[in-house]
């Protein structure tokens, strides 16, 4: 490393450090594609089955609560936005604003959670969750008169719901003990403005996260209101 | 390292501002999907998810303005790879009448 010294975090195998960066930023991009592709199987489940059960499909989606969906979307958003600062803090070197960014980050993140935690409670007390006590009545439309549904046609969306936030979820968990790890690197002081490519990555993951519930939230929650 | 500019890092303001219309489209999306517009529901749901996803991978992920091009080709074989996935298997699904 003696021929690097004016940066040690350059390894030797680069040209200079914005090439080591973009490659860093490469890796993690063809990551995040695998990432999509593991999502995009679950989302063409839930599309084949939803066309398949529609009427089912959309009576056990209108259970879902649109306010607490509505707001883990509006929390993760706002998370988005407090990586996006971090990084930009990182950028300029600002230690302490960095590490702050990254513990909102993570209280946001944990908060997403804690709602979601909310959610699945109600699903265990009304028996919504797909098993041997799975329950499910017919629905009624505007006028009362009843509609017939095939609980196991419902109790097959709620287990795409679960399967798709519970990954989701995980993937939430898996994030904020990134950025927990991150926030006490940074605060030691082991990023720069020369070299804060963790935390552009890490960030990449979260805004990918991000972009999963921004689809997961309108396929499960909303598009089935008026059907 | 300072030579070079890596992915054109935006005002704090920028960013903010960008934060704020991703939530304004979420409170669209909500309010829509309780105004009953038959099958175009799903459409203006997904399209406002669409404009939201791209904001997000555009600026916050710095793919707009990144110095390194290849990033903007791997992002789209991802979600080209995607739409095949998607549209090879309701090509099928769609198609089975005898069902």
């Amino acid at each position: 490393m003696e021929h690097a010294a004016h940066n040690p975090a350059l390894l030797h195998h680069f040209a200079d450090a914005q090439q080591q960066k973009n490659a860093a930023s490469l890796g993690m991009w063809l990551f995040l594609v695998t990432e999509i592709m593991f999502f995009g199987g679950m989302f063409c489940a839930y599309l084949v089955y939803r066309l398949a059960h529609f009427n089912a499909f959309a009576a056990a989606s209108q259970q879902l609560s649109i306010g607490m969906g509505a707001f883990n979307t509006a929390v993760l958003i706002i998370s988005s936005v407090t990586v996006v600062l971090a990084v930009k803090a990182a950028e300029a070197g600002r230690r302490k604003v960095l590490v702050g960014y990254l513990v909102v980050t993570v209280l946001l993140g944990m908060t997403f959670l804690v709602v979601k935690g909310f959610e699945y409670r109600e699903k265990f007390e009304r028996h919504h969750v797909p098993g041997p006590t799975f329950n499910f009545t017919d629905k009624f439309d505007d006028n009362g008169k009843q509609i017939p549904v095939n609980p196991k046609e419902a109790e097959l969306f709620f287990s795409l719901y679960f399967a798709m936030t519970g990954m989701h979820a995980l993937h939430m968990i898996i994030g904020c003990g990134l950025f927990s790890g991150l926030a006490v690197l940074a605060w030691k002081g082991h990023y720069t403005p020369g070299y804060f490519t963790p935390i552009e990555n890490a960030g990449l993951y979260w805004h990918l996260v991000d972009i999963i519930w921004i689809y997961l939230f309108p396929l499960l929650y909303l598009i089935s209101r008026h059907s | 390292m300072s030579e070079h500019e890596e992915h054109s890092s935006h005002s704090q303001r920028f960013y903010i501002s960008i934060g704020i219309g991703l939530l304004v489209l979420t409170a669209t999306t909500v309010g829509a999907a309780f105004v009953n517009l038959g099958p175009f529901n799903p459409v203006i749901a997904l399209l406002i998810a669409t404009i939201k996803a791209t904001l997000v991978v555009l600026f916050f992920m710095h793919v707009k303005g990144a110095s390194e091009k290849l990033t903007g080709a791997v992002v789209a074989s991802g979600f080209f790879f995607f739409a095949i996935l998607i549209s090879l298997s309701l090509a099928d699904y769609l198609t089975r009448s005898w069902r």
